[in-house]
């Protein structure tokens, strides 16, 4: 499927904002047997001072900006055209969770896709009991890995609530969980936890969402901003596996990453330090359209 | 193997008599059969000589040293982490040079593993590839910091100062217990304790042959200016500040070696280089002795929640520009989940093999019966288990080890933190009497002017203003409290208008030492903490003491004469802060900011009273209290030998051009002071800030005292509001 996405992110800030430096991470960079990127590009209004472009650690792609002059709003602007192939169709056959541990100790490499990354405690995701305790009840007895990925997504899906005005960026992942409501960074975050406790390997991955879904199937929730769904490592066989909590589902053809990483942190599409008195506001706009199909 | 019932007969040795190390373990002081080791024969010779009366005296003076130097280096109040809570012990840990060497080059082995493994998990990643080292703990590793993970330091090398936790065991080899390589702290310390202990044992130190420090420091010091790599040859020093641990420890080092101390918004990122925010505008800097966790030195790349580092500085790092020391990511070595993994890496490496007796500097960190040392505590030599804190440096002939360091003694855990003891190092020859100045045959380098950060200068300025906001509030208060002693009451006409005029600052006249003069106070001491690395020593320490002195004397101070006795005791003290400031202090731009501020806020301070006290409407006496205030009493009566008059007074204290505290004066200097701040004049415009001063100066210079009104004075007040923004919107924002 190939699709045109537009993003715009506008940041207004109360007082004039000094010089700040800023990362983006909002290109959408080609994954082999996943998506191929056609175009992609990054407008940034006013022109920044200084911008630089390179591949962080996870290899995503990295924008840095700095900006010189005092400006009160600024606008990022991303307009791409990606071609995703066509994802999973179901999970896939995996050891059982109780095998990973010697899969995992088995691997010699420290390389970005490398499970041992995605296990301990991030930055964002410090080890919390209640995480293990919930992801145990969900967990099926003898469950595959990715059964139990499955599982976990399933279960966090029926207990939490998708509430846009529950939480903000910064709230602490286990405050959105103990409310059971948030929006899809909430839903992702809690779902890498639950993993991680039960020994799988997880991770954060930010793109978009199509935003009206193909005839007969239902619009999918998170398509108005930017989109974030979950990486979990099933054993050598069957690799990575995506699953998106906010949906329910496996991630596939209406899914365009952007950003892999341990957890928000890694993928922020905007990172920056800027000295300011003022408080900041933010408004997103995206579009992923199919091409040749117009918006309603 | 140990005798210990040889042991009882140490008793008969003179000076360490009641001295008795555990049986079964290695004692620094006496051998297997009781008896003194040669390298501490002389000392314990030294020792014995001196009386138990002479010992106590003695060693009050080198804890009176280490006072002295914690009134300096720590604030009241901020004690914690950095703070000194530890006990002193005089008596040092001896070690032969050629122990000491062993130990040095042993350490100096696990420095360069260190570097290896460090290299290796921030570059090909062979140990994980090879099964060397697990790649899971690496990776669980907070302190491995992956978006430094193919970045070279621009050095060529990640560690460059490190320190190790030492133990002796009871076979005698020595034994590392800690790996310190995100940022030690400590090398502060072991400095002081050494000038303390040589304080305790002058001619003892002066005889035994004990290798100096300092030529470590100056070697440290060389090789981190030798790392620059754009030229300005400054070495900078990025602390947490005064909030953070150890910060006084840092400006400590920092005014010792000569380094620059900065936080992380002095620092900004432009191009991929670094440049210090100073009063001239930006300058590069190249190198960075980081003294904090290195997670938080770029809240952009690493720990997003730090609000002390420099956003970018990893770029800097990639872009090869800057050497931060040691390199971002060094905390990693640090983490024990490693260590158990360093015999297999020295062994694959070519080194001994894992477990063998010559590779002790390689093995794991194991806890275990430690050497004991005596420790002379309440007149009487103890032993206690001891652990040695050693510093290396890397240089450009190779690691360098501090021939000395400091010991923990006793035990180690929180509620029990040990004293702390000095390590000599002796030879049996003279050893060469060692200083931080350089030697003859060293390159002169003149330090670069310019370079003061802008955040420096503020609170340099600001200092400058409290103190002088402070002292104004003391002659006040002091002329309030002569006439209540005087009258008893506050009821007359000129009271209640001083009353009036104090209420406004504000200070509240009902408070002997009122809140808002401890305030003013307090707000100078912090100023003067932040910049503890250029401000004079003695000036600190008697801020401290009069901040201390002033919150005493609030406790008790009655109305009336006490009051008034205790605000002439605080404008004593001030006058010697001062002194000690206007004596000692380098006249360069930092001291022209601090002088800024104190003519800025003295001129300001005196309009204002003037306009009051000096008004025609103001109540009787009011003038003579306008030249009390002024400190212009004496002046007037030998110049004008009749009663006051408005005008008269007024020529004295606006335009007296002789008058330091006439207000044309202080206009005059301020003018001067400012043309030669950076950027006063381009091209023969003069700045802004250069104009306004100029303008509040001549608005002042064509009146006369029958035209200088409460307007005029007005006027004057509000230019010199103006030309204080001025200087924070040109220097200090």
């Amino acid at each position: 499927m190939l699709y045109d996405i537009a993003l715009s992110i506008r940041q207004h800030y109360d007082a004039p904002a000094a010089a700040s430096r800023q990362t983006l991470r909002l290109l959408p960079p080609t994954l082999a047997d996943e998506q191929h990127v056609v175009a992609a590009a990054v407008d940034v209004s006013p022109p920044p001072v200084e911008r630089r472009d390179r591949r962080d650690f996870f290899a995503n792609m990295a924008t840095d900006l700095a900006f010189g002059g005092a400006h009160e709003e600024v606008v990022y602007s991303l307009a791409a055209r990606v071609r995703r192939e066509p994802g999973r169709a179901s999970v896939p056959e995996s050891p059982p969770v109780a095998a990973l541990a010697e899969e995992i100790a088995a691997i010699r490499s420290l390389a970005p896709d490398a499970p041992h990354h995605f296990l301990a405690a991030s930055p964002r995701l410090p080890e919390e009991p209640a995480f293990r305790d919930y992801a145990r009840a969900a967990l099926p007895a003898g469950a595959g890995a990715a059964e139990a990925v499955e599982a976990v997504g399933l279960a966090l899906n029926r207990d939490m609530a998708f509430d846009a005005k529950a939480t903000e960026v910064d709230t602490p992942a286990l405050e959105a969980f103990r409310r059971r409501r948030g929006v899809c960074q909430d839903f992702t975050h809690a779902m890498i936890a639950c993993l991680r406790t039960l020994g799988i390997p997880a991770g954060y991955v930010s793109g978009f969402l199509r935003t009206v879904p193909p005839p007969g199937r239902p619009r999918l929730q998170g398509a108005d901003a930017m989109h974030a769904w979950v990486r979990a490592w099933c054993g050598q066989g069957a690799g990575w596996v995506e699953y998106d909590p906010t949906n329910a589902c496996l991630a596939g053809d209406g899914h365009v990453a952007v950003a892999r990483g341990r957890d928000y942190s890694d993928v922020a599409p905007v990172k920056g330090v800027l000295r300011s008195a003022g408080s900041q506001t933010s408004r997103h706009a995206v579009t992923m359209t199919p091409v040749g199909e117009e918006l309603p | 193997m140990l005798h210990p019932t040889r042991r009882q007969a140490l008793e008969q040795e003179p000076g360490v008599a009641g001295y008795r190390p555990p049986a079964g373990g290695f004692d620094e002081l006496l051998d297997e059969e009781g008896r003194v080791r040669p390298v501490w024969r002389h000392f314990v010779e030294g020792f014995a000589g001196l009386s138990e009366a002479e010992l106590k005296r003695r060693t009050a003076r080198g804890e009176q040293y280490l006072h002295d130097a914690g009134v300096f280096f720590r604030r009241q109040g901020a004690e914690g982490p950095g703070g000194r809570t530890w006990p002193f012990s005089p008596v040092p840990l001896i070690l032969h040079e050629g122990e000491w060497r062993r130990l040095a080059g042993g350490l100096a082995r696990r420095a360069g593993l260190l570097e290896a493994v460090m290299a290796d998990l921030y570059g090909e990643g062979r140990l994980v590839a090879e099964g060397l080292l697990p790649a899971g703990p690496v990776a669980a590793s907070p302190a491995w910091l992956r978006p430094l993970v193919g970045v070279r330091p621009a050095s060529g090398h990640h560690l460059h100062f490190i320190a190790f936790d030492v133990a002796r065991r009871p076979d005698g080899e020595w034994q590392v217990l800690r790996d310190r390589t995100e940022s030690p702290a400590g090398a502060g310390t072991a400095l002081e304790t050494r000038l303390a202990t040589q304080r305790v044992f002058q001619e003892l130190f002066q005889e035994s042959h004990v290798h100096r420090l300092a030529g470590f420091f100056r070697a440290f010091r060389d090789a981190m200016g030798a790392l620059d790599r754009v030229g300005g040859g400054r070495v900078g020093m990025l602390t947490a500040g005064p909030g953070g641990a150890n910060y006084f420890e840092h400006a400590y080092l920092a005014r010792y070696l000569g380094f620059m101390l900065f936080e992380g918004e002095d620092i900004a990122i432009e191009n991929g280089a670094a440049t210090i925010r100073t009063v001239a505008g930006p300058r590069p800097v190249g190198v960075l002795w980081r003294r904090l966790r290195a997670g938080r030195a770029d809240p952009l790349e690493l720990d997003e929640t730090s609000a002390v580092g420099v956003p970018g500085l990893v770029d800097a790092l990639r872009e090869g520009t800057l050497s931060a020391v040691n390199a971002l990511g060094s905390g990693v070595l640090e983490d024990p989940a490693l260590a158990p993994f360093l015999p297999q890496i020295a062994e694959a490496g070519g080194g001994p093999a894992a477990g063998s007796a010559e590779g002790w500097w390689a093995a794991a960190p194991e806890p275990g019966p430690r050497s004991t040392v005596p420790a002379w505590t309440s007149g009487a030599l103890r032993s206690e288990p001891v652990t040695l804190r050693l510093f290396l440096a890397r240089t450009p002939e190779g690691w360098q080890a501090m021939p000395g360091g400091y010991a923990r003694l006793g035990g180690v855990s929180a509620e029990d933190p040990g004293a702390v003891a000095d390590i000599w190092a002796v030879s049996d020859e003279p050893v060469p009497i060692d200083t931080m100045t350089a030697r003859p045959s060293d390159t002169y380098r003149r330090p670069l002017p310019g370079t003061l950060p802008s955040r420096a200068a503020d609170n340099l300025f600001w200092l400058g203003r409290y103190v002088e906001r402070a002292e104004a509030a003391i002659r006040l208060l002091r002329a309030l409290h002569l006439r209540l002693a005087e009258t008893g009451s506050r009821d007359n006409p000129l009271q209640a208008s001083l009353c009036d005029y104090l209420r406004d600052l504000p200070l509240d006249p009902e408070e002997n030492v009122p809140q808002g003069l401890l305030r003013t106070l307090d707000s100078a001491l912090v100023c003067a903490s932040r910049v503890h690395d250029r401000f004079s020593i003695d000036g600190w320490t008697a801020l401290r003491n009069l901040n201390e002195a002033a919150e005493e004397m609030a406790r008790t101070a009655r109305p009336g004469d006490d009051t008034a006795r205790i605000m002439t005791a605080l404008l004593h003290r001030l006058a010697g802060l001062s002194g000690l400031v206007h004596e000692n202090m380098y006249r360069f731009t930092g001291w022209r900011f601090l002088i800024l501020g104190r003519e800025l806020e003295r001129a300001s301070g005196m309009a204002s009273a003037l306009a009051h006290f000096a008004d025609p409407a103001a109540p009787e006496g009011a003038l003579d209290l306008a030249m009390e205030i002024g400190d212009c009493t004496m002046t007037y009566q030998r110049r004008y030998s009749l009663g006051t008059h408005r005008n008269t007074v007024v020529d004295l204290m606006v335009f007296d051009a002789m008058n330091p505290r006439s207000i044309l004066f202080l206009l005059e200097r301020m003018r001067s002071l400012i043309a030669l701040l950076p950027g006063a004049e381009m091209h023969g415009v003069m700045s802004p800030l250069a104009r306004a001063a100029l303008r509040a100066h001549a608005a002042i210079a064509v009146e006369t005292p029958e035209t200088v009104d409460k307007a005029a004075l007005a006027a004057l007040g509000e230019r010199l509001d103006g030309v204080s923004d001025l200087v924070s919107g040109a220097y200090l924002t």
